[in-house]
């Protein structure tokens, strides 16, 4: 752009330098509009998605009301659809793979940012970025061939013979289930965890450390009781970021957990979730009716991230509050 | 340099208008996968045939092919499970003309299993497959299956359903049979291209289900006949309404297209499951293309018509090197008459 406005004069008669220099503030006007219009797609294109989603569930919404979400039932021949069972598998699973990943991606993050040394941290960290960039119907073959027939022979009856008592851990298992589900996406979710949370703990400033170890602490004191409350709103971002990413898994979560819509308190029981019914479904899905149930499964998919977001928001607000910490 | 130029305008004007010269006519149609090898095969067949005229097909899948034709953004469909009496009236009241039915190749879906011992082909009947997937019959020695198996050694254990977890012509035919042969199939779960199973777990696509079956043993559910054919997967053979245990082959499928043929409507709407014949196989159907009687366009019209006698004559020859069974002559020749009613 600056290239072609610098080349004008040239073209013609010489305009007079004022109104040149005029020009290029309002190139700097351009650029502002430029990159707000730019700014404003994302809100434009999230209004857009809503909208979209919500007119076009509009036959489901009138037929089912807020049935709709605590019906069972999901059956096209009598046209009768419920979102409840997807709803549970789409929490549960995410729910699996955070409690998986939280405690290994920010165990890994603190000793890849504060415990290693840099040569071995910037190594491991070029495997995570690796990872994080891997699709995910990869993950869903590992967990096909991997974690299904483990998760049947080994992890199944070693859970199942000491805690079967309890109705989480209550058998029969097929290898498929809210269980696998979870732990591929733990697999999936874990490389955002570290790569950000690892960055956030580089970012805590050197002093903080250098202070703590001046009044006495050890190393790990410093870090654990200093540098990660210092980080905690990043490293809860972080954890935020992989929820959304488990809540809208579709290829990986389709092929392990199993496609039946089941509300069951045990793990190993196999479930369904909404991306995975919408991704399973849409393609053959006839009359009106069913199509839009998907679509308002879409807007129940949404809604239910921006809420866990707005919690999310909510909880750094308020953890902040209390003290430690930067401002987001 | 403006000689360049021109020179430059000039080519790309002849290139231009060599290729509008050469531009066949392109006809598009979207809808079923389960014919997507035989159609890409057909379609490149005659644009090799009539360098004129190019067909070009995606495979979207049923539901969103007869949505398509409807609305008008394809000059064609293709399913697996003909439309129903809503969806005719709809096409109608949009499009102000009827849409055709018109069977290309027939497919059939099998019987796959895992159980451990048994390496034989296992027999079926509809009553102990009706009550396999109802989740009433739950043993695999079961007396509805062990009847029909003497010999073999059945197991005591606890049988795992399998069936698909994606909408899919494979399972408009597989519950479409079921619906024929039990009552209360038909009434609790009925036939559909997705419906509300009873039991089981669900897997994406011919591959999903035959990759649970392969880790889960004691396990059956149910594969396209071309998928299990070209994967050398082990399927049971499924007794027929003439009380013989046909294992499927192209044979056999074309059979139960045969055997329905006398009695098939005008329309070809029609689902040949459970159809008579002594060497029919009962899990059979036909796939269809959804042809619009109206064309606009009279290029069109003549090109998808000369398309269909060349598809029920000569395209025929290549169904079986793919896999799939051919019409029988009875079909065929009904089909001929039914062209000329495309305007």
């Amino acid at each position: 752009m600056a290239t072609a406005k610098t080349t004008l004069p040239n073209a013609g008669p010489v305009t007079g330098s004022r109104s040149f220099l005029s020009r290029l503030r309002d190139g700097d006007e351009i650029a502002r509009l430029t990159t707000m219009v730019f700014a404003a797609s994302v809100v434009l294109i999230t209004l857009l998605l809503v909208y979209e989603l919500w007119t076009g569930s509009a036959l489901a919404r009138a037929k089912f009301g807020l049935h709709f979400l605590v019906t069972r039932v999901w059956d096209p021949n009598i046209d009768q659809y419920g979102a409840l069972p997807f709803m549970y598998g789409t929490l549960v699973t995410s729910a699996v793979a955070l409690l998986i990943a939280v405690p290994l991606g920010i165990g890994a993050a603190i000793f890849l940012a504060e415990l290693a040394p840099p040569r071995i941290s910037d190594t491991l960290q070029f495997f995570i970025d690796l990872l994080a960039a891997v699709p995910s119907v990869i993950y869903g073959l590992l967990g096909v061939f991997i974690i299904v027939p483990l998760m049947r022979t080994v992890i199944f009856p070693a859970l199942n013979e000491p805690l079967g008592f309890m109705p989480f851990f209550k058998g029969p298992s097929y290898g498929v289930g809210f269980l696998t589900a979870g732990m591929v996406l733990a697999i999936m979710v874990i490389p955002y965890i570290i790569s950000v949370s690892r960055e956030v703990l580089l970012s805590v400033p050197r002093d903080q450390r250098e202070a703590a170890l001046a009044l006495g602490s050890t190393r790990w004191e410093s870090t654990w009781k200093v540098v990660v409350p210092f980080a905690k709103t990043g490293i809860l971002g972080s954890v935020f970021l992989a929820l959304a990413r488990a809540l809208g898994e579709t290829m990986a979560v389709t092929m392990v957990i199993g496609n039946t819509p089941t509300i069951s308190a045990s793990l190993f029981s196999p479930g369904d979730s909404i991306a995975s019914v919408i991704a399973n479904q849409f393609t053959e899905a006839t009359g009106d009716v069913y199509l839009q149930a998907l679509v308002e499964l879409g807007l129940v998919l949404f809604l239910m991230t921006f809420i866990l977001n707005g919690l999310a928001r909510i909880l750094i607000v308020v953890t902040t509050q209390k003290g430690s910490g930067v401002p987001v | 340099m403006k000689r360049i130029a021109v020179l430059v305008v000039g080519v790309l004007a002849l290139g231009a208008m060599v290729w509008a010269a050469q531009s066949p006519l392109l006809i598009n149609g979207a809808g079923a996968s389960f014919p997507y090898p035989i159609y890409s095969k057909w379609f490149d067949e005659y644009h090799q045939k009539n360098p004129n005229i190019q067909f070009n097909y995606q495979s979207v899948g049923s539901g969103a092919g007869i949505k398509q034709v409807t609305e008008g953004t394809v000059d064609f469909g293709a399913t697996d499970g003909p439309m129903n009496d809503d969806q005719l009236k709809a096409f109608q009241d949009k499009r102000g003309s009827a849409i055709l039915h018109f069977p290309t190749v027939l497919g059939a879906a099998v019987p796959t299993y895992n159980v451990p011992g048994v390496s034989g082909a296992l027999n079926f009947t509809p009553e102990a497959l009706a009550g396999i997937f109802l989740g009433k019959i739950t043993k695999w020695n079961d007396p509805a299956i062990a009847g029909a198996n003497k010999g073999v050694n059945l197991p005591a254990n606890d049988i795992v359903v399998v069936h698909r977890s994606d909408g899919s012509g494979t399972t408009y035919i597989w519950t479409d049979y079921l619906s024929k042969i039990s009552d209360e199939w038909k009434s609790k779960v009925g036939k559909n291209t997705s419906v509300n199973w009873p039991v089981g777990l669900g897997g994406k696509g011919n591959e999903g289900v035959t990759g649970l079956i392969k880790q889960t043993p004691n396990s059956i559910g149910y594969v396209e006949l071309i998928y299990a054919a070209q994967n050398n997967i082990p399927y049971g053979a499924v007794k027929n309404s003439s009380g013989n245990f046909v294992k499927a082959d192209l044979a056999g499928v074309s059979a139960a297209a045969a055997g329905a043929a006398k009695d098939i409507p005008e329309d070809f709407r029609v689902s040949i499951t459970n159809a008579p014949g002594k060497t029919a196989y009962p899990i059979s159907s036909f796939t269809w293309l959804l042809i619009p009687q109206k064309f606009q366009d009279a290029g069109k019209r003549e090109a998808v018509k000369g398309f269909l006698k060349w598809m029920l004559t000569d395209g025929q020859n290549y169904a079986e090197g793919l896999s799939y069974a051919k019409l029988p002559k009875e079909i065929v020749e009904k089909e001929k008459k039914a062209i000329n009613s495309i305007q």
